[in-house]
């Protein structure tokens, strides 16, 4: 009897380009990018940490309502999505805006989502995208069907899907790389491994020493990335991206990641379920810090620069959160005009009640 | 016109609606080359190709989460969940997702989707297969429950679900999949969901009913006849919207209401239909609404079945009792 667990395992190596004093490790790995876009990663970057920054400092003021910190996670969320093309598709989880963002969501929209506006979750024409979806894993399956949906129409196209460590434990999780796998639909499929779901430490999610290796089962291909490492997220996604629209199925990967807040301003306390140190070791592999070196080494990032995106991060805040205070304020009736197509009776009664009420 | 079973009819209904629009897909466990454990499918994916009408791996959640993704690159699914007591399995998909999505995106994505689900009691299954769940999904807002009792009305209310543009959950109770024949009519046609029908004109009572309990319903109604007990059947076909307004004329004739469903008694479709005449027609009724349910145990085993079930002398019992009151 032979088993194989053991050699399995072996192989999902993690897949690093830049190590943590910003030298690559991995040159043939190199992706293909131009100076510009090397600058325009970090630049990516250095602003969805200000916008991180600002928005725990907003939600603390009262002034947004649901917010996932995601500071730590740059690089797994910004280097994945800047593989991705305007046509692809994203499924995000909750703590993926800073994607949606960038995929063509405006800031002002983002606060409105997070203040629970449902204008927040309405994406302008042209941005391929769902809203953050709550309920874990449930996006995985979905995903597989717009990666059918986009293999059947004989698009150049993706579904890409976030999930956290935690999410890789439920069924739908499953069910979606297999299906997927089934049928070689369009799909990436993102687990961001930060480590923990909410207080549960990823060793007791599962007894597979990665999760990537879950790709397996499925039949399809996993790979394990350094997911603070933006060149070898932003690399493995494009490779990914590459194959799945060529017809080679989907993949599955896993990024090494940390958040360094607490898992959503509605008062988790990481004190309770982190140490200190644990926290510093990985603050030492920080995305940002990392890249910062690589590019400083190439002359491609200055001090000057850094400051120009803060400012340019600050005053874009600064004018979302006008426009969404300006934003007309969510009716009921918009909430029963949302429902269906054409109002049932039920909701038809219920329109003029709360026409009656909110006209007071 | 043809005669067809209920079965034959759904079919008719998936073929006009394959031919129809491109965009309709037929899929899930076995309804592709096998045609469906019921035969619902049976010679669609040799028609339509196996592009069209797909078997699909065996998870009911990912069934629905297809479903939604599909309905996002502008197809119109038609998923078959094989016995909707597996809804369970597929609930996150239905109601926290597909029924939430036109709401959720604000009206810029929604889910044109039909779920199509054999369902009920009579036939020996084994446990969680007979269930009448109607009543968990009419309990969600933005997904509608549609539950033909005939041929005609089967057809029709397919081609109806298919082409609305919200999820449709479709039940098919399976003891009438084959047991009669019904007129149905060959050409396309659709009864608009949401609105009920009167089975039977009556001046005495009003039965208002769905599904299997349809006929039980008018059987009990033409041995009241014979007691001079004039019974009005109303099928809802459409358990969530209810067609209140056929409701209320009727009730506001007879002025005496049973309600009638296979699902137990508690929470259900019955109790819904009964507090929306109380409050709209109180001053109408001369008795209390009474409902025939199924008592609030778990779905009977089947050798207990035939006594579980609500049946037509059940029925009689209430009719007399509130023309008694």
């Amino acid at each position: 009897m032979k088993h194989v667990l053991e050699s399995v395992e072996s192989k999902f190596e993690m897949f690093q380009i830049l190590n943590e004093d910003g030298k690559v490790v991995n040159k043939d790995a190199m992706p293909e990018l131009s100076d510009d876009e090397l600058k325009e990663l970090m630049r990516r970057m250095v602003y969805t940490r200000i916008l991180d920054q600002r928005s725990i400092a907003l939600n603390r003021q009262g002034r947004l309502g649901f917010y996932a910190p995601t500071a730590g996670q740059e690089a797994s969320q910004l280097g994945s999505h800047f593989a991705l093309e305007k046509e692809d598709f994203i499924l995000p989880g909750y703590r993926d805006v800073p994607q949606l963002i960038w995929h063509g969501l405006p800031l002002y929209q983002a606060f409105l989502f997070s203040r629970g506006h449902y204008h927040g979750n309405q994406m302008p024409e042209g941005v391929h995208a769902l809203s953050p979806q709550i309920i874990i894993g449930a996006q995985y399956i979905q995903a597989a069907g717009v990666g059918l949906g986009m293999k059947m129409r004989g698009k150049k196209a993706v579904a890409i899907t976030y999930t956290g460590d935690g999410g890789t434990s439920q069924g739908d999780f499953y069910e979606g790389i297999n299906f997927a796998g089934a049928y070689d639909a369009n799909c990436i499929f993102m687990v961001q491994n930060n480590g923990f779901a909410i207080s549960v430490p990823r060793e007791k999610q599962t007894k597979a020493k990665t999760l990537a290796q879950k790709a397996v089962a499925a039949g399809i291909e996993g790979i394990q990335v350094d997911g603070m490492d933006v060149l070898a997220v932003y690399a493995a996604t494009k490779h990914a991206r590459e194959r799945a629209i060529e017809g080679k199925g989907p993949m599955l990967i896993e990024t090494m990641t940390y958040r360094y807040g607490p898992h959503t301003m509605a008062g988790d306390d990481p004190t309770r379920y982190r140490t200190s140190d644990l926290d510093s070791e990985w603050e030492k592999k920080d995305p940002l810090v990392r890249f910062r070196k690589f590019l400083e080494d190439k002359k491609l990032w200055s001090e000057e620069d850094e400051n120009k995106v803060i400012e340019e991060a600050k005053d874009d805040i600064k004018k979302a959160i006008k426009e969404a205070d300006k934003y007309p304020k969510q009716k009921v009736t918009d909430l029963i005009g949302h429902m269906f197509e054409e109002l049932p009776t039920n909701l038809k009664e219920q329109m003029e009640e709360y026409k009656e009420k909110e006209s007071k | 016109m043809a005669q067809m079973t209920m079965i034959q009819a759904i079919t008719d209904a998936l073929r006009t609606e394959l031919k129809n629009d491109e965009n309709v897909l037929v899929f899930g466990e076995d309804v592709g080359k096998n045609g469906g454990v019921f035969r619902a499918t049976e010679g669609l994916q040799a028609e339509f190709g196996e592009e069209r009408v797909f078997d699909t791996p065996l998870a009911e959640s990912a069934i629905g989460g297809l479903a939604i993704g599909l309905g996002l690159e502008g197809y119109r699914p038609v998923p078959e969940i094989q016995f909707f007591g597996f809804v369970y399995e597929t609930m996150d998909s239905i109601n926290g997702q597909m029924a939430r999505m036109r709401y959720r995106s604000g009206g810029k994505h929604h889910s044109p989707i039909t779920i199509r689900s054999p369902f009920g009691g009579g036939v020996h299954t084994p446990e969680l297969h007979a269930d009448s769940l109607e009543g968990l999904i009419a309990q969600q807002p933005g997904v509608k429950v549609v539950i033909p009792s005939t041929p005609y009305d089967a057809k029709g209310l397919l081609i109806a679900s298919i082409r609305d543009n919200d999820p449709v959950v479709y039940l098919e109770h399976m003891k009438l999949y084959r047991s009669f024949r019904g007129e149905v009519p060959e050409e396309e046609y659709t009864i608009e969901l949401g609105k009920a029908d009167v089975k039977r004109e009556g001046k005495d009572v009003t039965i208002v009913t769905y599904g299997a309990m349809v006929h039980a319903s008018l059987k009990a109604a033409e041995e009241l006849e014979k007691q001079n007990i004039d019974v009005e059947v109303i099928d809802l076909r459409t358990v969530s919207p209810i067609d209140i307004d056929t409701i209320l004329a009727s009730v506001k004739k007879t002025n005496r209401v049973v309600i009638v469903q296979e699902a137990q008694r508690q929470a259900g479709i019955a109790a819904h239909v009964a507090t929306e005449i109380q409050e709209r027609a109180i001053l109408h009724l001369e008795a209390p609404i009474l409902r025939v349910a199924a008592p609030d145990t778990v779905y009977a085993f089947s050798e207990a079945e035939e006594v579980w079930l609500p049946n037509h002398q059940d029925i009689i019992e209430k009719v007399q009792a509130v023309i008694n009151f």
